[in-house]
């Protein structure tokens, strides 16, 4: 399978990584472990563990981080951006109709089945349309390269994506250790984030808050694995970081205990699962949510970001129709490709994966961080086996896209630098208007060969530059 | 037929509670077969909250009691004009679509048991097959107080052959799912006259979804359909989900409750 570097083509270096190449050709090799070293000091001193993506595995791991960016050119990011900001737009479409009137199921273009009875819908919410008509509102969307102008949308994220204090942190290490590589490149600045984050944040705040709105980050607590996130995002936007016992409501409202007394709160940006926000109205020995926090949020009292009930939207069964939904809602043809997939519930489908495990890959429907998933070309025949047995046994749990060869990027690695496989999340913002940063968290499998960036399953983060026009 | 409702409950903490946070779904449905004539719900040094009609069509109204609290009473006393629609629901205005009922929850949780109980139903249409359906609910669980409690599922009522409604308003919405109909269960009073069979006067039965007709209310335990003695409240895919109060005590302990329901035929 032919693998797209997208530093080189053939000996010659593709123009955005042009001045990277003097950079390492001169970079003398004591050097470079040395500031590995420090890097890693960096950010284990900044405290920065958590595995990417709720993972889970060991949540004191240190992330490996690798020194060699991933860049972009002006013109590469522009699509991207486009492509992102319409798959955001589509969406969030999508999310206010299967909330309300259901056209697109109406219109037989996505089956009513995958919506009204996917776990992640929430019937809580049908007939109310938040702020806006926002209900994702920061949308992670992960993409794959194969070619120059080839990019794949694996999944998208419409709950809570984690991961962008890795985005600003290797930037921020990144500059910290190389001052003049970041005065010779022209590099978009990622440092805006938190400014524009809590700028969509305040502008989805409910029509009965007046004034500037107070806006607060809820965590599940310091001992869930991103909780480092949370901290460092409430830090630069200036917001409080609160747990649910921080919170009350009384009356019509929420309020946070302050130390000058009960505070209305107007904005909550929760890092925590729809099931936990709320005991009266979802899973009732939750401990972690605000009782009677659904009530107000359902007659206008407050704002929940993302809005319960987003998952709907990010579901791996949904996300086969997201390009129906550019269309759909849009009347756009979609820029970014999704990944052909399979879907094991369906005979025809289930029949083509069956034929063609060694060449694909299958994953469960619900699945997440890379478990439960099974890599065809990296399998032996007996584990190839072992998983047609699952999907035999349970074809609607999974999916099956084929194997992507995943682009390249130079990587630092023990033998020196070589090509290892990366993707990327950008995460773009949605409120009063749609904005995305540019760069994201980009990933990369540091075993040779390896497809799988998970960090739970040895894969290490970059820094991702833009370049300015 | 007028209604009069007095119902009572009350919340007793051994230890006193910081807050008492509450959500209810206690105002009668809006529909042809129920008009309001007057209604009230107070709480006992409480603090009215948010109100909104969700989804389904239910009002829910919050309250907020602050503390410590170691008493809370939740009073509903009203009238209500009922009419006897032989179950349907009509003129109810909603917008959760139908198909969102079939799915399964913990206590309505098919096994096999269920699934062959609703197997033995027959229909020339989904109609008479809901009938169905809901007589074999009614010949699989007596009636019974005392053996279930409010967390047992409908497959364990089954196995037990006994149950109170919210067991056969399980049991009945478990079966439906399984033969593919969506199916809800649905919370209110039951006026009981001297002769009547009717047995809870805080009561539950199931609402299944027939083309043509909507929403068609079933009461297994009474096996009949919901009539004029029946005051609609509000519907769930299942009791905890569609209770009439829902509520958290913060910091209390050693929580009591108990509960008088008087419905009586108002002189007109």
């Amino acid at each position: 399978m032919s693998q797209f570097n997208e530093m080189y083509e053939g000996t010659s270096v593709r123009p955005p990584y042009a001045r990277l190449k003097d950079w390492v050709a001169t970079m003398p090799e004591e050097l470079r472990s040395l500031k590995q070293a420090e890097a890693e000091a960096l950010f284990r001193r900044i405290g920065i563990t958590f595995a990417v993506y709720g993972e889970g595995g060991d949540p004191d791991r240190l992330i490996p981080f690798d020194m060699f960016p991933r860049v972009f050119s002006a013109s590469e990011w522009s699509r991207l951006e486009r492509g992102i900001k319409q798959r955001a737009r589509a969406l969030n479409a999508f999310l206010v109709d299967v909330y309300g009137r259901g056209e697109i199921i109406r219109a037989g273009r996505i089956p009513g089945r995958l919506v009204y009875q996917n776990e992640a819908y929430e019937k809580a919410v049908a007939g109310f349309v938040p702020p806006k008509g926002v209900y994702s509102h920061i949308v992670g969307v992960d993409i794959v390269r194969t070619g120059p102008d080839d990019f794949y949308v694996l999944e998208d994220n419409c709950r809570t994506p984690s991961g962008v204090s890795y985005m600003l942190e290797s930037r921020e290490i990144m500059m910290r250790m190389f001052p003049d590589l970041f005065r010779e490149n022209r590099i978009e600045p990622v440092d805006t984030y938190s400014e524009k984050l809590r700028r969509t944040l305040s502008s989805v705040a409910p029509a009965k808050c007046k004034g500037e709105p107070t806006v607060v980050i809820l965590t599940p607590g310091h001992f869930n694995s991103a909780y480092y996130e949370h901290s460092l995002l409430a830090d630069l936007m200036g917001v409080e970081l609160v747990e649910g016992q921080d919170l009350f409501v009384e009356g019509e409202y929420v309020y946070m205990r302050t130390t000058e007394g009960p505070q209305r709160v107007d904005v909550i940006y929760r890092r925590i699962d729809d099931a936990y926000l709320d005991p009266l109205c979802f899973r009732p020995d939750s401990m972690l949510g605000v009782p009677g926090l659904m009530d107000v949020y359902r007659s206008g009292g407050v704002s929940i970001c993302s809005a319960p009930g987003a998952g709907v939207a990010d579901d791996k069964a949904v996300y086969t129709y997201v390009p129906d939904m550019v269309r759909f809602y849009l009347g756009e043809e979609p820029i970014l490709q999704n990944v052909p997939t399979w879907q094991c519930g369906k005979t025809e489908d289930l029949k083509h994966v069956l034929a063609n495990l060694p060449d694909l890959v299958v994953k469960e429907v619900h699945g997440s961080g890379g478990y439960g998933m099974l890599v065809g070309p990296k399998c032996t025949r007996a584990e190839i086996e072992a998983f047609r047995a699952k999907i035999v046994e349970d074809p609607g749990n999974y999916i099956a896209q084929p194997t992507l060869a995943l682009s390249t990027v130079p990587t630092f690695v023990e033998e020196g630098i070589a090509p290892r496989h990366v993707d990327l999340r950008p995460y773009c913002l949605v409120g009063e208007r749609i904005e995305l940063v540019p760069g994201g968290l980009t990933r990369v499998a540091l075993k040779e060969g390896s497809l799988v960036v998970n960090s739970s399953q040895g894969g290490g983060v970059k820094d991702t530059w833009v370049l300015a026009e | 037929m007028r209604l009069t409702v007095d119902h009572v409950t009350r919340y007793r903490y051994d230890a006193p509670a910081r807050s008492v946070v509450q959500s209810h779904r206690l105002m009668p449905s809006t529909f042809a077969g129920q008009k309001v004539i007057d209604w009230e719900v107070s709480v006992e040094g409480g603090t009215r909250g948010a109100r909104h009609r969700d989804g389904a069509g239910d009002l829910i109204q919050g309250w907020t009691v602050a503390g410590p609290v170691s008493d809370v009473t939740v009073r509903v006393r009203g009238s209500v004009d009922t009419e006897d629609l032989a179950g349907v629901l009509r003129g109810h205005r909603e917008t959760v679509a139908p198909d969102c009922y079939l799915r399964e929850t913990f206590p309505t949780r098919i096994d096999v048991a269920l699934a062959e109980l609703a197997a033995t139903a027959t229909g020339a249409d989904i109609l008479s097959l809901s009938h169905a359906l809901s007589a074999a609910v009614s010949d699989a669980i007596a009636y019974r107080p005392g053996v279930t409690h409010a967390h047992t599922t409908a497959a364990e009522a089954l196995a037990l052959g006994e149950g109170v409604c919210q067991d056969h308003a399980h049991a009945l919405v478990a079966c439906a799912r399984s033969r593919g109909i969506p199916a809800r269960y649905v919370s209110g009073y039951l006026f009981a006259d001297a002769e009547g069979q009717a047995h809870e006067a805080a009561h539950a039965w199931a609402e299944l979804f027939v083309p043509g007709l909507g929403w068609v209310g079933f009461d297994p335990a009474n096996r009949c359909c919901p009539d004029a003695r029946y005051i609609r409240l509000g519907s769930g895919f299942d009791a905890q989900d569609a209770a009439p109060i829902r509520g958290i005590a913060r910091g209390g302990a050693g929580e009591a409750m108990d509960v008088t329901v008087a419905i009586q035929q108002a002189a007109q």
